[in-house]
């Protein structure tokens, strides 16, 4: 089947099996690998993005599923050299070990603020409570994105391509 | 890397489109809503259905209401929506205490509740809220839409009385005087299944309980209806001693299995203490913040 998905700002056309998930979609076709592909079974968060805003697990959507809808991944994240706020304070609070879980923190961390500009911990807590980090560094992911609450209008940075 | 087996895909752009896609294909068709239990059946080869009607675009199957004394919820209710509405957790706040608790915020975005309840899993939370507040489901089919309650919707594990031309399409909970609902449940960790839950609703009456709903999560091939806890409670004055007696009841009642999470009789004990504590602050409620009194 013939599939058109808006994946950052972008409309993407495939041919593909209704099978396919909606993960391999986003990273096979635009190759946007950034989000990743872990547990598959919706429990890992590693494969978070925005759907129409709103964070989802999207290896447990169907590629045809997105089909009209906007999604959004952690590549969206920085814009013309300016890391999103998230970004910078996952850099600035080393709210990263060895990155796996980081796109899909990110993500469901981008959704809440969106919703909820100034979390306490304990919503921050909460609203990742569907991401596992493996290397355990909950606590620095949480002061990361409570960090991003406290400077929502993000941090010009050079950025390497 | 889990990949289901090859199926068609179809887009539902009307309920009845679905009852009669459903009709043309027979058994080997089945309906997506959230796909957040389906999907990872269809991974493991435990489902293999040949042809997915996708429901997601049916907004009309998508809301939470009070009309002619009932609060009616759109089987394609997503739970991030039963967790936010303001109209449940007035009428009915074990949805809440249960949608806190029921996965992660990220699966709550697409789950829904007629997926949850047509899935019947046993340790599926809804499945004993629903039962708790002596919900109905719509079932519609071609012929017509029928009502039933939730004892005949469970027909046993993973198996409701929606037939395969058929589809659930609301939830409807009568309002009576005097109600007061709590779920309680125990789990290893944030999101995780439940060890055991209770769901409890009591519906209070000139300092009687005129009528109560008590059902558990996970202790048991189906969701369990405890039936003699209701018919113990029935006429009763709310008490600590009462409640501790319907525990009893629960306990004893309840067949759970050996597992990872823990062996039978800390389940049994476990079944007992949170449907003692679901009535307590259930009957709580009923007196704080009764319905329509």
């Amino acid at each position: 089947m013939n599939v058109s998905i808006s994946i950052n700002g972008e409309r993407i056309t495939r041919e593909i099996e209704p099978r396919l998930l909606l993960v391999h979609f986003i990273r096979d076709t635009p190759g946007l690998t950034g989000t990743h592909w872990g547990c598959d079974t919706s429990n890992c968060g590693a494969c978070v993005v925005l759907l129409d805003g709103a964070p989802v697990k999207s290896c447990t959507m169907l590629a045809a599923m997105a089909e009209g809808h906007e999604i959004r991944t952690v590549e969206s994240l920085e814009v013309d050299g300016v890391l999103d706020p998230v970004q910078k304070g996952f850099h600035e609070l080393h709210a990263l070990q060895c990155g796996f879980c980081t796109p899909g923190m990110m993500m469901t961390a981008r959704g809440l603020l969106d919703e909820n500009p100034d979390p306490t911990e304990q919503e921050i807590r909460t609203a990742i409570s569907g991401g596992i980090c493996r290397c355990t560094g909950y606590k620095n992911i949480v002061a990361a994105i409570r960090w991003a609450a406290e400077h929502p209008n993000g941090v010009k940075e050079e950025v390497h391509a | 890397m889990q990949t289901p087996a090859a199926f068609d895909y179809e887009r539902a752009t009307s309920v009845d489109g679905v009852i009669a896609s459903l009709q043309k294909t027979g058994a080997g068709a089945r309906v997506i809503a959230g796909g957040h239990s389906l999907l990872p059946m269809m991974k493991l080869r435990l489902a293999n259905p040949t042809h997915l009607i996708d429901i997601n675009d049916l907004g009309e199957l998508s809301f939470i209401r009070e009309q002619d004394g009932e609060i009616r919820i759109g089987a394609l209710t997503r739970h991030v929506d039963l967790l936010k509405s303001e109209l449940l957790a007035r009428t009915f706040p074990i949805f809440r205490d249960a949608e806190t608790v029921i996965a992660d915020p990220v699966v709550r975005n697409r789950g829904t509740i007629g997926g949850s309840l047509c899935q019947a899993d046993a340790a599926e939370d809804l499945s004993a809220v629903c039962s708790a507040v002596k919900a109905d489901v719509v079932i519609r089919g071609a012929a017509g839409e029928r009502r039933v309650s939730m004892e005949e919707f469970h027909v046993g594990p993973y198996t409701t009385a929606v037939g395969d031309a058929e589809l659930l399409t609301e939830v409807r909970i009568p309002v009576r005087p005097g109600a007061g609902s709590a779920h309680e449940k125990v789990e290893r960790r944030a999101g995780d299944w439940a060890i055991a839950a209770a769901s409890a609703a009591v519906w209070i009456e000139d300092g009687r309980i005129a009528e109560a709903g008590v059902a558990l999560s996970a202790v048991g091939l189906t969701t369990i209806h405890l039936s003699r806890a209701e018919e113990l409670l029935r006429g009763q004055a709310p008490s600590p001693e009462l409640f501790a007696q319907a525990g009893e009841i629960a306990s004893s009642d309840c067949s759970p299995t050996a597992d990872g999470r823990g062996p039978v009789d800390y389940k049994r004990h476990l079944a007992g203490v949170l449907t003692t504590r679901a009535l307590t602050r259930a009957s709580e409620r009923a007196r704080s913040q009764g319905v329509g009194a």
